[in-house]
């Protein structure tokens, strides 16, 4: 790929989604694109980027962007994290709250994270009542977690062979994640660059490797809406290298921190 | 160093997952069938086996049964790794004392993420 072809990229990443392309995900820029460029029609990778420049409509700049944007992940990524969610977060929130507890997977890609929570939830010693929001960028990605259908080489990241006899049955050449499962995630489309309102607070809310990407006005802007979006003393988890704001203070394993409750004015 | 043994009557799934072991610091050891790896853990019990289902002479299931009643033969972490996909036929090698289960055909990620599940890497 050409550098003004990648620079142009990046600049059309940016203005829609917030997000600075930088290492990796600029250098599989081609990589990334290869497949959308053959569903197109186009000759190549070069060629793809000819249309959307000259005659890109709305449609094809959105897919475009998705491709560029979309995070290969795991079932149970970063097993720390998910230890320390099934021994102290969810006990916890699940002791202090009479119904389900409401989880919010932000940036939940092909939705591993949402099931990874919802086997959590249906493995802990006395069942968990979840009520999971699944949301991104990509619409591809929210349809194939939607369809809990996964690879033969997907359901071998981070799935223990146990829990994979558990909750999935074989269909076809893929596994299919259990219905009760299934029934515990709700998906929306959702940038989360963009204003948007909750109805009701969350518990807990997941937002790995996502916000780091945006420049640093962005970031706080999401930040604010995350905090925002949590409950006083809710948690919020970040990638294990990234580090919440001021309304938050960091409790156990890297990247998990707690909402502060507002403390009342000293007389 | 850790130990590795490779138990499979393909040269080239030995071939492969040896290259991939050998990358995480395993010392690899490799036997053909149910029978030769009985032979080679009695004359050296290793940490980790990689074993395949299918093959002549003692098959993966078998050797797995005498394996474990064998002197110190509940110390090996045993990974299946076949293709074999069947839940029923899945859970009777964990019955057996699998510790998990490689679905084929695998990669390099798969092997790690197995590994890593099982405590080994």
């Amino acid at each position: 790929m050409s550098p003004g072809d990648l620079e142009f990229l990046c600049a059309l990443v940016r203005a829609r989604s917030g997000l600075v392309l930088t290492g990796e995900r600029g250098f599989f820029a081609e990589t990334r694109l290869s497949p959308l460029a053959r569903r197109e029609g186009a000759a190549s990778v070069a060629d793809l980027v000819q249309r959307v420049k000259i005659a890109g409509d709305d449609r094809l700049l959105r897919a475009v962007v998705e491709a560029m944007l979309i995070q290969e992940t795991s079932f149970f990524r970063d097993r720390e994290v998910f230890a320390t969610l099934a021994e102290t977060v969810l006990p916890s929130l699940a002791a202090a709250h009479d119904g389900p507890l409401r989880v919010w997977s932000a940036g939940c890609a092909f939705g591993q994270e949402a099931y990874s929570l919802a086997m959590l939830a249906a493995d802990a010693p006395q069942r968990i009542a979840l009520d999971i929001f699944a949301s991104d960028l990509s619409s591809a990605a929210l349809e194939k977690g939607e369809s809990g259908l996964y690879t033969h080489f997907e359901v071998q990241r981070g799935l223990p062979i146990r829990g994979l006899l558990r909750h999935f049955e074989p269909a076809d050449d893929a596994w299919r994640i259990a219905p009760d499962l299934r029934q515990m995630v709700r998906w929306r489309r959702l940038n989360l660059v963009d204003e948007f309102k909750v109805s009701k607070p969350f518990d807990l809310i997941l937002c790995r490797n996502v916000v780091d990407g945006f420049y640093p006005a962005i970031r706080a802007k999401v930040f604010e809406r995350l905090e925002h979006a949590l409950a006083p003393g809710g948690w919020l988890v970040l990638g294990a290298r990234e580090t919440a704001p001021d309304g938050f203070v960091a409790a156990g394993a890297a990247g998990i921190f707690r909402r502060r409750i507002a403390l009342v004015a000293a007389a | 160093m850790k130990t590795c043994l490779v138990v499979d009557d393909s040269r080239v799934v030995r071939k492969v997952a040896r290259r991939i072991l050998e990358g995480h610091d395993f010392e690899v050891t490799e036997a053909v069938d149910g029978a030769e790896a009985l032979a080679t853990c009695r004359a050296a019990m290793p940490e980790a086996i990689l074993l395949d289902w299918n093959m002549p002479m003692m098959d993966g299931l078998e050797f797995l049964r005498r394996l474990r009643k064998e002197p110190r033969g509940q110390e090996p972490t045993v990974i299946f790794c076949s293709a074999e996909t069947h839940p029923d036929r899945i859970a009777e090698a964990l019955d057996c004392g699998a510790d998990e289960y490689i679905m084929k055909p695998f990669d390099s990620e798969i092997i790690e993420a197995k590994f890593a599940e099982a405590g080994l890497i």
